[in-house]
């Protein structure tokens, strides 16, 4: 660069030595100081902040520091995953509030990824009426917020559900009713084990069939039936085991009674209005990314493969699907990283997510607000940063390569 | 391509004209049929649209009965079957086993509740006049063929934010200044004339002596506009009695407007080649993104006072504020411009502002137009979090009237919550049909 300047301006005299220029005028030097500043700048807030919380906290004889984490919490915590009781700790606290999220989170993604795709297709289907119903859901879902269908639906229609002696039964065995859904418990014989490990053994033998096929198909040109080879080693070979082992999985039925129901697993409303209440919004957001991922891949790429003679299966499979998902998996990734960062929005209704355990009911009763903001933010962060490092990869892997 | 074929290549498709004048050789087209009744009109869109195959015609079944469940069981519950007048709850309850629809009734007396909250009966014209203004704001801004747009950005950035403070809180937006005396006040204004006159005198506007006027200028302004408002005599209204949708209005509107600057330097910061600068904006700005907007308003609200010095006090409404301006700053990033646009800059001799303020800024913003109105639509419906924080906002609004005893009706909350559903849906839609436009309009403009 500068000695392009030099040359240049060589042929005006000036000579070959780089022009003299006063430093506020140099973008290196000038950078510098510009970088300086900012840097003071930065560390001064951060240190005066913390000066300040420092004096603020002693004034106000609040502990500090992390040793409230073994304390007895002495609340309780309704829904829990792992043991915990009204004598532990706070952070058994945290860890309860942490798996609350994380199953709030992985039911919630797996249900708004199938009603996701499904609406998203609806709204290119050619059939007028599925279409404009897939719209009007999109529309109506996106331009409300979450807090709102989330308190309609817990406040509104679980809470409106009637008392536990009219339950709505829903086929299947399970009850609906005020104090929530109550659905059988599965109970699993102890040779049950035998079918996950034929499971396991199952996808293990297809995915490494998959890759071979592909390797073939690679160097010979041949296909293999992947997906019938498949369909037989991961759920017929699990099936006939099933049966061969004298069907090990029963399950305990939730029973009625004048008062109380019995038996089954109750999933607590809170769980049932966050879920529903988030995968409808999630949805809608994720059928607008599989149709601009299924509307970003042109016409002429299904046009060139009818012309080579593909039929419209082969054609989706191979040239549609892996073409569209490649935009489609990045805003995915964040939706359902938003998700997971929306299901905090428990606290609104009252489920024990992470943040209402731990930023409401320990921040209240330890006021230690720093730590307890601080461990709550770190812990969403690393799942964020987590998954976009993730994707990252996922990205780098699977950018196009162009000439 | 026709020029570069050989006279003879094309002759057996060009029949010359005047050689066929034999009686049996059709001189003039046939007049064409009317297509068949089973491919046009009414029947010809359903069979196209809805009935075209076996799996269409299933399609059709289902999503006609998903239709058929839905729409006539919504307009049963907001219209026909809605209670629309009534003073209490007797008007909604359950009479007869029957259950009315929607409690409109219910609306309409909460309707005030809703959009001031506990703000004083009696000034409630200064909300009012408020959402005039923003109004005439937000036309002024939106309408891209508004007269002195530039005027326009100077009321929607400077002038409405402070009358509006001003408006609403009852306090002085220009007592900044109250501390002079009124004998330095009427010096500085003298000043500014003299230097006016000067400059008139020397003809030199864009010297030292213009920047000099300018400066007085502004400052004689803020002194005028102090005496002016103190003149007014409006009563301070604390901010824990705003309520309603004015509240969401005004964290939006705040929001909107503020989160543009400081977001746009972000953006440059993170594509900045200097690494503290890059470091620091991708620090915040990921940091920002991982964590969730209600962790950021805890963080706000419990933090915050901590971080203050002493004696330092910070209104619950403006720590909501600081939370909601720091997580949705980040979001209004810019998209990135092929890398000739700044080398051509660069090769014109500008420097960085000249270069982004001349050619990289007007075009990444025009670009984004429509992401950054999609983003505020976000902000938007962001702004019902408050009330997880104790803000009164209007979400919060609707909570608190639809537990009321007066109104203790089976339809009280699902009327509530339509409403604010309604509400919501305007301004998000409104927004999303503005963006939808423009992103259009760009569009065509950038066609060749």
């Amino acid at each position: 660069m500068s000695s392009v300047d030099a040359r240049t301006s060589g042929a005006q005299g000036v000579g070959v030595e780089k022009p003299r220029v006063a430093f506020w005028n140099d973008p290196e030097k000038r950078g510098y100081i510009f970088q300086a500043v900012l840097f003071a700048a930065v560390i001064y807030f951060f240190w005066a902040a913390f000066d300040n919380a420092r004096d603020n906290l002693v004034k106000q004889k609040i502990a500090s520091g992390f040793g409230f984490w073994n304390n007895t919490a002495g609340f309780d915590i309704g829904q829990r995953l792992i043991p915990y009781e009204t004598t532990s700790t706070y952070g058994q606290a945290f860890w309860v509030g942490l798996t609350n999220t994380l199953l709030v989170a992985v039911v919630g993604i797996v249900l708004a990824t199938f009603l996701g795709f499904i609406i998203g297709v609806a709204r290119l289907s050619k059939n007028w009426l599925v279409q404009k119903l897939a719209t009007i859901y999109v529309e109506a879902i996106r331009n409300t917020p979450l807090l709102l269908q989330l308190l309609f639906w817990y406040n509104a229609v679980l809470k409106a559900l009637p008392e536990v002696k009219e339950s709505v039964a829903i086929p299947g065995g399970s009850f609906l009713n005020t104090r929530g859904l109550f659905v059988p418990e599965p109970v699993f014989a102890a040779n049950f084990s035998w079918v996950l490990y034929t499971l396991l053994a199952g996808l293990v033998g297809y995915v490494s069939y998959g890759r071979w096929a592909r390797l073939k198909q690679e160097k010979t040109g041949e296909q293999s039936p992947v997906l019938k080879v498949g369909f037989g080693l991961v759920i017929l070979f699990p099936l006939a085991v099933y049966f061969l082992a004298g069907q090990p999985l029963s399950f305990n039925y939730p029973d009625l009674g004048r008062f109380n129901i019995r038996g089954g697993v109750q999933v607590y409303p809170e769980f049932v209005a966050l879920v529903v209440g988030l995968t409808i919004y999630t949805a809608a957001f994720i059928a607008e990314a599989v149709r601009a991922g299924i509307q970003a891949v042109s016409k002429g790429q299904t046009e060139a493969a009818y012309a080579l003679g593909l039929r419209p299966g082969p054609t989706l499979d191979l040239v549609v699907i892996p073409q569209a998902m490649r935009v489609i998996i990045p805003p995915l990734t964040s939706n359902y990283l938003n998700l997971t960062k929306n299901s905090s929005l428990a606290v609104a209704i009252g489920y024990p997510d992470l943040v209402q355990v731990f930023t409401g009911t320990v921040l209240n009763q330890t006021g230690q607000a720093v730590e307890v903001v601080v461990i709550t933010m770190a812990v969403y962060l690393t799942i964020s940063l987590t998954t976009s490092m993730f994707m990252n990869w996922y990205n780098a892997r699977k950018a196009l390569i162009e000439r | 391509m026709d020029e570069n074929l050989a006279p003879g290549a094309l002759a057996g498709q060009m029949a010359p004209t005047g050689a066929l004048q034999h009686a049996y050789v059709q001189n003039e087209p046939a007049v064409s049929l009317p297509p068949p009744a089973s491919m046009v009109g009414v029947i010809g869109w359903l069979r196209a649209n809805l009935l075209s195959s076996p799996g269409n015609i299933a399609l059709t079944i289902i999503a006609a009965l998903i239709a058929f469940w839905l729409i006539p069981g919504f307009i049963k519950f907001l219209i026909t079957d809605a209670v629309w007048s009534g003073a209490d709850r007797e008007a909604c309850i359950t009479k007869n086993g029957i259950t009315p629809g929607a409690c409109w009734a219910f609306v309409r007396d909460r309707y005030s509740f809703f959009i001031y909250g506990f703000y004083p009966f009696d000034q409630r014209w200064r909300v009012d006049l408020f959402f005039v203004l923003g109004a005439l704001g937000v036309t002024w801004m939106l309408w891209l063929g508004a007269p002195r747009r530039d005027i326009g950005l100077f009321y929607f950035i400077i002038a409405l934010p402070l009358v509006s403070y001003g408006l609403l809180s009852g306090n002085n937006p220009f007592g900044f200044v109250s501390f002079a005396p009124q004998w330095l006040k009427a010096t500085a204004c003298l000043l500014v004339f003299l230097f006016a006159y000067l400059m008139n005198q020397s003809d030199d506007s864009k010297g030292a002596l213009g920047f000099m006027t300018l400066f007085g200028f502004i400052i004689s302004g803020v002194l005028l506009a102090e005496n002016a408002w103190s003149l007014l005599k409006l009563s301070p209204v604390e901010t824990s009695k705003w309520g309603g949708l004015m509240v969401t209005l005004v964290v939006a509107g705040v929001g909107i407007v503020a989160s543009l600057p400081l977001g746009i330097l972000l953006a440059l910061g993170r594509r900045s080649k200097l690494p503290v600068v890059k470091f620091f904006s991708v620090m915040f700005i990921e940091f920002v993104r991982g964590v969730p907007l209600i962790t950021v308003l805890f963080m706000a609200n419990t933090m915050l006072p901590l971080f203050m010095p002493d004696g330092w006090h910070v209104d619950k409404l403006l720590r909501a504020l600081v939370g909601i301006y720091m997580a949705e700053v980040v979001r209004a990033g810019l998209q990135a411009l092929p890398k000739g646009q700044y080398e051509g800059a660069m090769a014109v001799g500008l420097g960085y502002w000249q270069m982004m303020r001349l050619i990289i800024l007007p075009q990444a913003l025009k670009v984004t137009i429509p992401n950054i109105v999609n983003t505020y639509i976000g902000l938007f419906k962001d702004t019902s979090l408050l009330l997880i924080v104790g803000i009164f906002d209007f979400l919060k609004a609707i909570e608190t009237a639809r537990i009321d005893p007066q109104w203790a009706a089976p339809t009280t909350s699902p009327t509530g919550y339509a409403f604010a559903a309604i509400v919501y849906f305007i301004f998000c839609y409104g927004m999303a049909s503005y963006a939808r436009a423009t992103e259009r309009r760009l569009s065509v403009a950038d066609k060749r």
